[in-house]
């Protein structure tokens, strides 16, 4: 699979401050890429860079095998994590207006923008004023904004801040949807669970610095411990955990069981594998559970940034 | 459509349909014109008040000198006693009593009437008095000198000196008011327009970055493009504005006087009557309104109206790129106090320069200096202008102006580009200096 964007070492000062440092990332085409990182890691000065708002002071940004240019505004749709419209301006026209600014001509933005209205059921919005909307509503109307020219590169930098769990489904769905139709995806969150949930790849930042990157499956490879969760039935449990704890390392479990089992988590060094395990276990009680324990993100994430600290 | 027009189409469309602006635009000519017909009406209203003034004369001459005119009644109290005169001054709720004793001589005399009043009496009325009284003793000594009258008359010269310049344009003193009030008006103008207009820059840039749609905005657009396209949309509804109120003034004007029947001369062409009242203390009553437009008329209309545009567009530029940046880099309305200083000092000070140099010697060092200074000149120079200055002059001005536009918006251009971005942050001096190496 070929890369849509490629950022190759990009730096971006701003006076004695580091915002980043040789960054280099590549979001392959119809991804669904995060950009993770704690606040203030170069987050937003990286996506600003690639909207072509900021100047990277090194490096090049790539989007369809060429540098960035100017005519690369419309292929990009952004959805800023500060973002508002015009308080006293009517619905359709601002839409009207964003779109046009995207290079739509007037028709077309106007075709697109009823489609999207009415699969949101928001027609009535139309002449209402920005100020009469709730701040979700509105944050609809940014999003159909950020998707109506159809961009190749759509970049969402919190999306879900400000709606509720209907809307939030509602949202992603669309983001699904979007991408199913050929459209790659860049997301940028503190959510660690919708992360878990769409990203194929992701990248971590973390203090003007790229420190960890690539598919998430092979991230978690890379970030399994060789751990497994173990629920028993033993007649002798006392005997059988001084047995174990001479064997591996073990620590106690907790996790939702119908009888009253024996939890553990037991950790493997990289000679034994799971079978055995699981062999030498049956002999001695019954095996109600044996599943690995998969990190999830939000376990990477801070198990990487302490380490990096 | 490209994105430049389409903003300045936006921005046009959200300056004309603000509230406050229609009601600015419609309702200021109409207290404008409400106060000219008030003020006019008010004068009418004093003017028509006749005073009573009494004198009593012990030396019987000037009897039939105090005759009754428009604003003045006068009563003869010679006959009674002093006392019973003054009194009765006092219970008729007269204006003063004019007291003429008996001396020997006319010098003696002449510093000897008094006048009784309740208040000070108003200037023109003392001035009057004494003009009567002046004339008659000077009539009075020149016949006891044993001279003619007539000779002394026909022989007084009147003296007015024709101004006239190398190229043979001839000019005159009221030329000059004319010259000061065209100049004066523009730069006044120039200077209103600024602050307005330029302000209105500004709150259109908070706004975007209070709104927080400034991100979404300049993901599609240059900020460069942006800051130019407010300015220019701006600039536009301040020009609509400012023609609907010429029409709308013009209109009301003719018919305020039409209606309520006030003396044009006296409301349209205050200016006129300002000047009347300057020749006619040097005892020439020549400045009626059809000289005036005739004055007007000598001037170079189409070099002043050309200048005025060059001048009052670079000069807003110049302000408003100021305004655009001032506006970036601050929160909210408030904080951006701290910066107005740039603007308002220069302004200020090429107001004053106006009205205190070039009025006074429009081709001095001051005023020449001050034309040349790109933040001072286009006020100055139009005051400057209708004085007739060499063309050099003007062009070197111009492409200073050019020039200093050129950089403020490259200037600000950067300041803003930073700015909008900034939440949050009340920057200082300092750090504005610092976002132009960003």
């Amino acid at each position: 699979m070929s890369n849509l964007l490629e950022v190759r070492q990009v730096s971006k000062r701003f006076g004695a401050f580091t915002a980043l440092q040789n960054v280099s990332i590549e979001v392959p085409k119809g991804s669904i890429f995060g950009l993770l990182g704690p606040n203030g890691a170069g987050k937003t000065t990286l996506i600003r860079i690639i909207n072509q708002i900021t100047q990277p002071d090194e490096g090049t940004v790539w989007l369809d095998h060429q540098p960035l240019h100017q005519e690369h505004i419309k292929d990009i749709g952004y959805l800023p994590e500060e973002r508002g419209l015009y308080k006293s301006m009517k619905v359709g026209e601002q839409a009207l207006y964003l779109a046009q600014l995207k290079g739509l001509s007037k028709k077309d933005a106007k075709e697109r923008l009823m489609y999207w209205f009415e699969k949101f059921e928001i027609t009535s919005w139309w002449n209402k004023k920005i100020q009469e909307l709730s701040k979700g509503m509105a944050q609809k109307v940014q999003f159909i904004v950020t998707v109506l020219h159809r961009p190749k590169l759509l970049i969402f930098d919190e999306p879900f801040s400000g709606f509720d769990p209907i809307n939030a489904n509602v949202i992603k769905d669309e983001i699904l949807q979007l991408r199913a139709e050929g459209a790659t995806v860049i997301f940028s969150t503190h959510r660690m669970e919708s992360v878990e949930e769409l990203c194929d790849h992701i990248a971590l930042i973390n203090k003007s610095k790229k420190i960890l990157d690539g598919k998430v499956s092979d991230i978690k490879k890379e970030f399994r411990s060789n751990t497994f969760e173990i629920g028993l039935l033993a007649e002798h449990p006392s005997e059988l955990l001084t047995n174990l704890k001479q064997r591996y390392s073990v620590a106690p479990a907790d996790f939702k069981t119908i009888d009253d089992q024996f939890k553990l988590k037991i950790t493997l060094d990289p000679k034994t594998s799971s079978n055995q395990l699981l062999t030498s276990l049956s002999e001695k009680a019954q095996i109600l559970r044996f599943n690995e324990v998969i990190p999830s993100i939000n376990e990477i994430f801070i198990k990487t940034i302490t380490a990096n600290e | 459509m490209s994105n430049l027009k389409l903003i300045i189409k936006r921005e046009f469309i959200a300056r004309v349909r603000n509230k406050t602006f229609v009601i600015m635009t419609f309702l200021s000519p109409m207290i404008f014109v409400g106060m000219i017909s008030l003020i006019a009406w008010l004068a009418t209203l004093n003017n028509d008040e006749v005073r009573k003034i009494a004198f009593f004369d012990e030396t019987g001459k000037f009897e039939s000198d105090f005759k009754d005119t428009d604003h003045i009644d006068y009563i003869n109290y010679s006959k009674l006693p002093l006392n019973d005169a003054k009194d009765s001054v006092v219970i008729n709720k007269m204006y003063g009593l004019l007291y003429i004793p008996n001396k020997q001589t006319n010098n003696e005399l002449a510093s000897a009437i008094q006048f009784y009043a309740e208040e000070a009496p108003s200037i023109s009325i003392l001035n009057n008095i004494e003009s009567i009284i002046a004339t008659k003793l000077t009539n009075q000594n020149i016949k006891e000198k044993g001279l003619d009258l007539d000779v002394i008359k026909n022989s007084r010269a009147k003296v007015r000196i024709q101004i006239e310049n190398f190229y043979g344009e001839k000019t005159s003193k009221m030329t000059n008011y004319v010259k000061m009030f065209f100049g004066g008006a523009a730069g006044y103008l120039l200077m209103m327009f600024i602050i307005i207009y330029g302000n209105m820059v500004m709150r259109s840039v908070i706004e975007e970055k209070s709104n927080r749609i400034i991100e979404i905005i300049i993901s599609s657009v240059k900020p460069l493009q942006l800051m130019m396209g407010k300015i220019l949309g701006t600039s536009l509804a301040g020009i609509s504005q400012f023609i609907i109120w010429v029409i709308l003034g013009g209109v009301l004007v003719t018919v305020a006087t039409a209606v309520l029947g006030i003396d044009t001369t006296v409301t349209a062409t205050g200016f006129g009557s300002s000047i009347q009242a300057v020749e006619e203390t040097q005892g020439e009553t020549i400045a009626s309104a059809t000289a005036l437009v005739l004055e007007i008329q000598k001037l170079p209309l189409g070099v002043l109206l050309l200048s005025f545009l060059i001048y009052f567009v670079g000069g807003y530029f110049l302000y408003s790129s100021i305004y655009a940046a001032i506006g970036a880099a601050v929160d909210s309305e408030t904080d951006s106090q701290q910066f107005m200083l740039p603007i308002i000092l220069p302004l200020v000070l090429g107001i004053y320069v106006g009205f205190f140099s070039v009025i006074e010697n429009p081709h001095g060092t001051i005023s020449m200096v001050f034309s040349m200074i790109p933040l001072t000149s286009p006020i100055v120079m139009l005051m400057r202008i209708p004085f007739g200055v060499p063309w050099w002059e003007v062009l070197i001005s111009i492409f200073l102006l050019l020039g200093s536009i050129i950089f403020m918006v490259w200037l600000a251009g950067k300041i803003y580009r930073v700015g909008i971005l900034m939440y949050g942050k009340k920057p200082s001096y300092k750090e504005l200096f610092k976002w132009l190496r960003y």
